[in-house]
């Protein structure tokens, strides 16, 4: 579904990514794990489409399209979806009226009319007891004043509602409690099929206790540099890193 | 003729048709002389160092229409509250339009000003109020008071609740090439009533229109005035509203002021707190693109002690547009206990787009807390970006980040059919239909 071939990104002429490959098929989940500052967010951002990165090689194929010149709005039509580890606050815009809209322009984009409003309330309710969701905090501002875990909660709804093809969790874990944590892994694992993929981005292994990936890859430097079973997990967490970079050298 | 010396020349034939014996005689007067002394601002006065009049004052004005205009109301339809009914003074080139107005004397006077400088049943009102809160050094307020014939009349009794909102709408027909007209307002707000106001001003072609407007209020104890002046003119009308508010103790006035349109416009809004415990609350959004030019230049004169004032301007410029913000807040010696408070938040969309801010605080108490907060920048980038990874296009997510920028004073917005109108200007102003009421 998704392949990144030899990427090489920026920003500010600095070298972050230097030379990703990865493939990702329908069904699969893959966590990449790695020290902080290794660029990790920085590749998910760039298969979401962040301008502020630029892509000086490489390519990055989903469904046999080359997407690396696409807006954001145009990958996110395709199915790309991007939990963001820092969700915005956006006051005055309901959590319903946000997904709403996000909804309808996927749609309009793929040619389909707007989702009817009965069905389109359904599923709401439908996504939002998944995620045991207060229906008050639906007609709140998106995110305002929402604590860290509820921003978390409300990325994973709307990935339940817009249904993509390719999820990207960025830190989803960080500032979950461990209830929260829980109920976020089990939206995931309901919404995961064998047509879709996940990539779990993340620092720390707990989350892969809930969401078990296929493959586990270690980012550092701007590059994988090991890849494994689950069970690659569990070494880092009781390991960390400096073994693999032994291991490197 | 240059536009000063044809008012000058203008006031001559307009003593000719006014009672000379009257006091107001002597008052015209006086304004006149004040005006020719001081003639009209220019940027060399610190109160206009970002506003120049001078493109403006080019046109040839006429001073007194030479025809009288009529509209028909499906042409003018759309600039009034259709969902709910509500008291109108509606003018046309500076002329009552009895036509388009539902004015009222049940319960609480909804006239007009030429009734009540004319009629003796409004004398002891007029000799109260009239001109006596508006600054009598400021040169374009004495301009409109040597002028001052027609406007609106309110005087909402004690204890009064207004049962619907007043519309003020002045039109412009563009009958004559260019037009300059002056209304006055007076707004009489008796003990514990209330009432809500909505004031607009309205071109209805591109001839040019040049309005120096002068409102007077006067809330009376524990009154509240919910006060709206929408500013969405064509690109040739040019405003200079001139408002004066005087609050007696324990009472409430808001005035919000939504800039999107005109060429030139320029807000004097004043407060003054004659008793203690008033709120006074001043809030406005401008969203201009173009060559427009908008200037709030606000003033807050905390004379008494425990009285609050928020202000809160939100502007959003894009090509080469210039805002202004210029908020005075005076806290007497006197006035303890003050709460001011002052935040202007700006957006730049463009790279010749301007703001001028400039927040002046001059305090004399010494327990007091007076706040302000001023902000410049651009779009929010990581908001842009998180809402195209939803899926939602650039213009649009563009229009909700400014539609949440502006939100705050949104919510304050007290009719709700108003602020669906004003989110739908919003929209329209920012080019986008998001499917659900902003």
């Amino acid at each position: 579904m998704l392949s990144i071939k030899n990427l090489h990104a920026s920003v500010e002429d600095k070298d972050i990514l230097k030379g990703i490959n990865l493939e990702i098929k329908a069904g699969e989940v893959h966590a990449i794990m790695g020290p902080n500052g290794a660029g990790k967010s920085t590749l998910s951002s760039i298969i979401a489409g962040n301008e502020n990165y630029e892509v000086s090689e490489g390519e990055i194929i989903l469904d046999g399209e080359d997407i690396s010149e696409l807006a954001p709005e145009e990958r996110a039509h395709k199915g790309v979806f991007l939990s963001f580890q820092y969700p915005v606050e956006i006051p005055g815009v309901s959590v319903t009226n946000f997904i709403k809209t996000a909804i309808n322009e996927k749609r309009k984009a793929n040619g389909e009319e707007e989702m009817p409003a009965n069905e389109m309330l359904k599923k709401i309710r439908e996504k939002s007891e998944l995620l045991e969701m207060d229906r008050k905090f639906l007609s709140r501002s998106l995110n305002e004043g929402f604590s860290g875990g509820e921003k978390k909660r409300n990325e994973i709804f709307q990935m339940a509602m817009l249904e993509p093809k390719l999820a990207i969790l960025d830190e989803t874990d960080s500032g979950l409690d461990i209830d929260a944590l829980r109920i976020v892994a089990n939206g995931v694992n309901k919404l995961k099929n064998e047509n879709n993929a996940v990539l779990v981005i993340t620092h720390y292994q707990r989350l892969l206790d809930y969401i078990i990936p296929d493959y586990v890859h270690v980012l550092m430097d701007g590059k994988i540099v090991k890849t494994g079973g689950a069970d690659l997990a569990l070494a880092l967490e009781e390991k960390g890193y400096d073994w693999i970079k032994s291991e490197l050298n | 003729m240059e536009l000063k010396e044809k008012l000058i020349s203008s006031f001559m034939a307009f003593e000719g048709q006014i009672d000379v014996n009257s006091d107001l005689y002597d008052v015209r007067t006086s304004a006149i002389k004040n005006f020719e002394l001081k003639g009209f601002p220019s940027k060399k006065e610190e109160a206009w160092k970002y506003t120049s009049l001078n493109a403006v004052l080019k046109h040839d004005f006429t001073v007194f229409p030479k025809h009288d205009s009529a509209i028909e109301f499906k042409d003018v339809k759309k600039y009034f509250l259709h969902e709910i009914d509500t008291y109108k003074v509606i003018f046309i080139d500076g002329k009552y339009s009895s036509f388009l107005s539902q004015t009222t004397h049940e319960g609480l006077d909804v006239c007009l000003m030429s009734s009540a400088f004319t009629k003796p049943k409004y004398k002891m009102v007029m000799d109260t109020y009239f001109n006596q809160i508006a600054n009598k050094d400021e040169t374009l307020t004495s301009l409109n008071t040597a002028f001052a014939a027609e406007g609106a009349y309110i005087n909402v009794p004690k204890s009064k609740v207004v049962d619907k909102p007043i519309e003020i709408i002045y039109f412009s027909t563009g009958q004559e090439n260019a037009l300059m007209v002056q209304p006055r307002n007076l707004i009489v707000v008796g003990e514990n009533a209330h009432v809500q106001i909505i004031e607009r001003h309205q071109s209805l072609n591109e001839n040019p229109v040049l309005t120096n407007a002068v409102t007077e209020v006067f809330a009376q104890k524990r009154a509240i005035v919910d006060y709206y002046k929408i500013q969405n003119d064509l690109g040739s009308a040019n405003l200079i509203d001139n408002t004066y508010i005087a609050q007696k103790q324990e009472s409430h006035v808001s005035v919000h002021t939504f800039s999107f349109g005109g060429n030139v416009t320029r807000n004097n809004l004043n407060f003054y707190h004659q008793g203690e415990r008033i709120d006074s609350t001043l809030k406005g959004i401008t969203i201009i693109g173009g060559k427009q030019h908008v200037d709030h230049y606000t003033l807050v004169h905390h004379a008494q002690p425990n009285c609050e004032s928020h202000q809160n301007y939100k502007c959003i410029v894009n090509d080469s547009a210039t805002g202004v913000f210029n908020g005075k807040i005076f806290v007497e010696k006197e006035a303890q206990k003050t709460d001011a408070f002052q935040q202007n938040n700006n957006i730049l969309l463009s790279e010749k787009a301007v703001i001028n801010a400039k927040p002046q605080l001059e305090i004399f108490a010494d327990d007091v807390k007076c706040s302000h907060g001023c902000t410049i920048g651009q779009l929010d980038e990581s908001a842009m970006f998180y809402m195209q990874q939803r899926g939602i296009p650039k213009k649009e997510a563009k229009a909700l980040l400014m539609y949440a920028f502006s939100n705050e004073v949104i919510e304050s917005i007290k009719i709700p059919e108003l602020k669906q109108r004003i989110t739908q200007i919003i929209a329209n102003k920012l080019g986008v239909n998001l499917g659900f009421d902003l």
